[in-house]
């Protein structure tokens, strides 16, 4: 310490950080955690910078898959709101009695795409058989996966792609497959095609070939009375966030 | 019943995993070990390191170099496509080689240690009584190293049953091919069914708890130093 006090200028920028900090504490309004299904995180962190501009409160978000994000509320992980990937954890979790059941609302609608690596129709290419491994998320674990399989059987694919699927244990993981080379076709998420940059080479699935990939988020009880939480849930609800969402490839829920 | 049949697969084919890395290992690991315990070779420093690389990469490190590496652009994808093999990745072949790589180590490592300990003298003795090379290592340098081969082949079983980050990267998920029973309890942890994963997960406590138990009732020696 003898060197802080023989040096003013050291000691001047000291206080002036500490005054800062105070500031800062004084000037933001509240802060939340959320725990975010990892499929969401591009368009999260957009819909973050834009909530955080806008309203002064700090928002951290804990991203993970919504089984393992679901785990570990339930043991008390000290989370505000819940994004999840889909409508059963958020209910679970109202079942529980560790969610607000009346918070609960759809904030975006997952679209499926058929991607292929290494160029060519993909969906020509899933009918005519034209190919070795197909990947998918696995379908009792993420929306995503079941989606697919219900999509297989719209296109009465599902006899010839029964023995070369492969799943991943997320969304991403079946994205991972695909641009790793090691399945010539999957079924990902066109929020990854859009995250990568490369939406040629995959087709959109249309919304009517399966039940819709309802994304559900919902306040917790440690989040009840913390105004930044049901602040970004509102915002969330709002047209600013519609906007970012729709831009990160999913569809807005549009009650 | 107790298990599904999802899961009594799982079971079944985590065992023929973990018994068909282990024989492998052992086959091409105890020949390492040897030369690795006797050799003045400059080269040796590399390969002791690349040995026990696996226990201190991250699995998911390993998992992810394994899923481009056997990925058609990949080396050994390229290589396996020219044999007419296709690739390894989401396949039984596959699981295997990731498996051998991963629990190298655990097998090499005890079996090293145990020759080193030796020392050159009972070779040397044997080979006064005119042993030839081969027979003195059969007859001699195996037989005393008995207890690193026995850590060697449990721990190799073992590491092997309890495996997940690397199979859950290159796997796939697939009945009977890949699913094994560590990546079958996330699926049950993941899909909430806490009493399936409940059961799965009972089966690998005592299992392992088990398997460690035989290692230090079997192998005391070791455990006091007294292997010299």
């Amino acid at each position: 310490m003898p060197a802080i006090r023989r040096r003013p200028f050291t000691r001047a920028c000291i206080a002036t950080l500490l005054g800062g900090l105070l500031f800062c504490t004084a000037a933001v309004a509240g802060e939340t955690r959320v725990a975010v299904a990892a499929n969401f995180t591009g368009a999260m962190q957009a819909i973050i910078a834009a909530f955080e501009a806008g309203s002064g409160h700090r928002v951290q978000a804990s991203y993970g898959s919504s089984g393992k994000l679901y785990a570990q509320i339930r043991n008390g992980a000290p989370f505000d709101a819940f994004l999840s990937a889909d409508v059963d954890k958020p209910e679970a979790l109202v079942r529980d009695g560790e969610a607000l059941a009346e918070s609960a609302f759809t904030y975006a609608l997952g679209t499926l795409a058929l991607w292929s690596f290494d160029g060519g129709d993909p969906l020509a290419r899933l009918k005519a058989d034209d190919y070795r491994r197909l990947a998918i998320a696995n379908p009792r674990l993420a929306p995503y996966g079941a989606a697919a399989l219900q999509v297989l059987a719209h296109l009465q694919v599902e006899e010839t792609a029964r023995g070369k699927i492969a799943s991943g244990e997320s969304i991403a993981q079946a994205y991972q497959f695909v641009a790793s080379g090691n399945a010539e076709l999957g079924f990902v998420a066109l929020s990854q095609l859009v995250e990568g940059g490369a939406t040629a080479g995959s087709w959109a699935v249309p919304a009517q070939l399966h039940d819709p990939i309802r994304q559900v988020a919902v306040l917790l009880q440690r989040g009840r009375d913390n105004p930044a939480a049901t602040a970004f849930l509102d915002f969330l609800r709002g047209a600013d966030a519609a906007a970012l969402i729709a831009a990160h490839g999913y569809r807005s829920a549009g009650e | 019943m107790l298990f599904s049949e999802e899961d009594l697969t799982a079971l079944l084919l985590t065992l023929k995993l973990a018994t068909t890395v282990t024989a492998l290992l052992l086959l091409l690991g105890t020949p390492l070990a040897w030369w690795l315990a006797r050799t003045a070779s400059r080269w040796r420093h590399p390969v002791n390191a690349l040995v026990a690389l696996p226990l201190v990469l991250p699995p998911s490190v390993l998992g992810f170099y394994l899923l481009v590496f056997m990925g058609p652009r990949g080396p050994l994808g390229e290589l396996t496509q020219a044999l007419g093999l296709g690739t390894l990745a989401f396949t039984f072949p596959g699981l295997v080689l990731a498996s051998v790589i991963y629990s190298l180590p655990f097998v090499v490592q005890p079996i090293q240690n145990a020759m080193e300990a030796l020392g050159r003298r009972p070779t040397e003795v044997a080979a006064t009584l005119r042993a030839a090379p081969l027979d003195r290592f059969f007859s001699v340098v195996l037989p005393l190293a008995r207890p690193g081969l026995l850590s060697a082949t449990v721990l190799g079983f073992a590491h092997t049953v309890g495996e997940f980050g690397v199979v859950l990267m290159i796997g796939g998920n697939i009945g009977g091919e890949t699913q094994v029973v560590s990546v079958q309890v996330y699926n049950h942890v993941e899909a909430l069914d806490y009493a399936s994963a409940h059961r799965l997960s009972l089966v690998m406590l005592g299992f392992s708890f088990a398997v460690l138990l035989v290692l230090y009732m079997f192998n005391p020696t070791t455990q006091r130093g007294q292997a010299r």
